[in-house]
């Protein structure tokens, strides 16, 4: 495997070997300190996104390498009209690895045919976004002990939200995995999903607008419903607070129930939720630096 | 109706009724100087009616945009006179720049020079996807 721009280029085994790498570097950091010593990584930002890039940077500072890298177009040769391929093609005379981040879909497979180093998605518009989902699943797992038989909730915006998209599809590869799936009915998980991720696996799925399933839930994912996907601003609030995650809807959900969320949050879990033993967030943003080492040192070929 | 047997040239026949002319366009057929024949709703077996183009010249054809069109397809190459090679066409796994990606989100929509590929996913339904956004074509989406 020389690139990563969507989740499905992983196989189980592949995906396993990245979550078993991203638990040894948890539990043995000092073993990895200096693994990437004099390696570079690209951060190619053509959108802005703090969270990812700081996240793909972090991992490769940990892992003893240098980052270099530009966080918006317009401080790129993307802005003198220079293609995608072609700026792939330059990086890889200056750097080891590249992450990209761009507003239009299949723009990193685009690099990954021209560019000569290894390329990972780091989100493409509403398409794929693989190192969320990698990260998302390294949080399942090391929660819940397995990827199997989770009865897994998602809720917010189901329709737009592509984290979804992609964790759905990867956790329709393992067994006995059921989902609810809670949005108003305008933001519900788009037909071909349901059709060709969910039925063609024959994969039990309840789609509601209630809460009535929590006591059964061994995860839950909230979303925020994304001003930016809207092309009305009546809309957008009028959705915004529909789906908020509070204290009294966990009364009766499970002791080990998962909570999980992409971040960044608006108003979709109240704060008071933070503090509940349940609330995953903020470890699954320090998994998705994990999660980044151990595919940095699998793309690079670094035991 | 007679029309004279080809010596080096090409037969694409079991065209569905009604689709020559589509193939015509899509080969580009008349920019070639040959002596070109279409027949239209000719009398069928198999399926009542079909149509045939005949080509008076062994050109370099695009198998895989046949396939694509009208995948029930067959190809006859004939060379002095005599049948060399016959093809029965599939759905090709990939199309490049046979179909157009119209999600305006797609990487393609901004930089005009990239082929457009689609590759085949399910091949019992015939769909393909944009390889860069997974979009289907309009217009089976």
């Amino acid at each position: 495997m020389k690139d990563l721009i969507s989740i499905t280029d992983l196989s189980i085994e592949e995906l396993q070997e990245l979550i078993d790498k991203a638990e040894d570097i948890i539990q043995n950091p000092n073993n990895y300190w200096d693994k990437c010593k004099r390696k570079k990584l690209a951060t190619l930002f053509f959108e802005p996104s703090t969270r990812t890039r700081l996240s793909f940077e972090a991992a490769m500072l940990e892992l003893g390498g240098n980052v270099i890298g530009f966080s918006e177009a317009s401080s790129s040769s993307a802005s003198k009209g220079e293609s995608v391929a072609d700026t792939a093609q330059t990086i890889s005379c200056y750097a080891d690895i590249i992450a990209m981040r761009h507003p239009k879909e299949g723009a990193p497979l685009v690099a990954a045919k021209a560019a000569s180093i290894p390329v990972i998605n780091a989100g493409d518009g509403g398409h794929n976004h693989p190192t969320q989902t990698l990260t998302d699943m390294l949080t399942i797992y090391l929660e819940k002990g397995r990827l199997n038989n989770l009865k897994i909730g998602f809720c917010g915006d189901l329709k737009f939200g592509r984290t979804v998209h992609s964790l759905i599809a990867a956790m329709s590869r393992y067994e006995g995995n059921s989902f609810v799936l809670i949005s108003p009915e305008e933001l519900r998980v788009p037909g071909y999903i349901k059709k060709d991720v969910l039925e063609a696996n024959g994969l039990p799925y309840k789609e509601t607008e209630n809460w009535d399933d929590m006591p059964e839930l061994d995860i839950l994912y909230m979303t925020r419903v994304q001003r930016e996907r809207f092309f009305n601003e009546a809309d957008y609030l009028r959705l915004r607070d529909v789906f908020i995650l509070t204290m009294d809807k966990l009364a009766n959900a499970k002791e080990d129930l998962c909570i999980m969320h992409p971040l960044p949050r608006v108003n979709e879990i109240e704060r008071a939720v933070d503090n509940d033993r349940r609330a995953c967030y903020f470890k699954q943003v320090r998994n998705g630096k994990y999660i980044r080492m151990a595919l940095i040192l699998k793309l690079l070929g670094i035991e | 109706m007679t029309i004279d047997s080809i010596i080096n040239g090409i037969v694409i026949d079991h065209i569905s009724a009604g689709k020559s002319m589509e193939i015509y366009r899509v080969l580009e057929l008349s920019k070639l100087d040959c002596q070109i024949a279409i027949i239209k709703n000719a009398t069928s077996k198999k399926a009542g009616h079909k149509d045939i183009i005949k080509i008076d010249s062994l050109f370099d054809i695009n198998l895989d945009v046949l396939g694509y069109i009208d995948p029930g397809i067959t190809v006859n190459f004939v060379r002095d006179g005599k049948l060399v090679e016959k093809r029965h066409l599939t759905l090709p796994e990939t199309v490049t720049d046979v179909i157009k990606c119209k999600n305006p989100r797609c990487i393609t929509s901004v930089e005009q020079e990239l082929p457009h590929v689609f590759h085949l996913i399910d091949r019992e339904k015939g769909i393909y996807r944009c390889i860069y956004c997974e979009h289907k074509p309009k217009a089976e989406a």
